[in-house]
């Protein structure tokens, strides 16, 4: 990307403003949607997304792109949205229906199992979930997670990890042996 | 031979596959956006309660009227 329009956009230009997001909305928006797993959702948070960088542009510094700043900020709009979430609206049947089909799915796991996990985990408290749909669903790697969230690694390893704790106690609770 | 984590990863996997299919919004997002540029700001609730205990100070005690009008 243009260091000139990095430039510009860091001291306000309205129309650099608008070139990035031309060029980065898909972009934040597959990002974002990869967290939520809701494409209506995902579209509201990206304007909520470069709403935020809009205000920040003063803080944002063009020697370090704008590609990572963008998905930080865009990774705490969502983490933001999950807080904010009633747990058992957090996978509703609109969102189940919209994931990936279950036929690419391992078969010796269970559509009780499936539907089981999928209750506890959006159960999980939201920093724990987006730290596992990271690492664990989306499978980045926790380098990449840790830079998303803006924590360090250790943290995103001990999230993950509190995070199976807690389902594996869910579905035990629930008589299931994952 | 798996261990119980990678089995309940596995399973997790399955439950929720990833999200790796390229797609789009539905929508040009930039009139939202410019909507939400245009927004006035509501204050946040600290500021109305801040200036309610102001309110209310001076209610009770308006000798801090000059106090008040010195600090700013």
């Amino acid at each position: 990307m243009e260091r000139q329009l990095l430039d510009e956009f860091r001291h306000g230009s309205a129309e650099a403003f608008e070139r990035l997001f031309s060029a980065q909305q898909a972009s934040v928006y597959r990002w974002i949607l990869r967290i939520v797993r809701n494409p209506s959702i995902a579209e509201e948070l990206t304007v909520e997304s470069f709403w935020r960088m809009y205000q920040a542009h003063a803080r944002f510094d063009p020697a370090r792109g704008f590609e990572p700043w963008a998905r930080r900020i865009a990774t705490h709009a969502a983490l933001d949205w999950m807080r904010r979430q009633k747990p058992e609206t957090e996978l509703s049947a609109e969102s189940a229906a919209q994931l990936p089909s279950a036929a690419e799915a391992d078969a010796a796991v269970t559509s009780e199992m499936r539907a089981a996990l999928q209750a506890a985990f959006a159960r999980l408290p939201a920093k724990l979930r987006i730290a596992a749909t990271l690492v664990v669903v989306e499978e980045l790697t926790q380098r990449e997670a840790a830079e998303a969230l803006g924590i360090r690694v250790t943290t995103v390893k001990v999230r993950v990890f509190r995070a199976l704790r807690l389902l594996r106690k869910e579905l035990e609770a629930r008589g299931m042996k994952p | 031979m798996m261990t119980p984590d990678e089995r309940l990863v596995m399973s997790l996997r399955s439950a929720l596959p990833k999200q790796d299919s390229p797609q789009e919004p539905s929508r040009d997002l930039w009139p939202a956006l410019l909507a939400r540029t245009r927004e006035r700001p509501s204050a946040p609730w600290f500021d109305w309660a801040l200036a309610g205990g102001v309110l209310l100070l001076l209610a009770l005690f308006p000798a801090t009227l000059p106090v008040l009008l010195y600090c700013l």
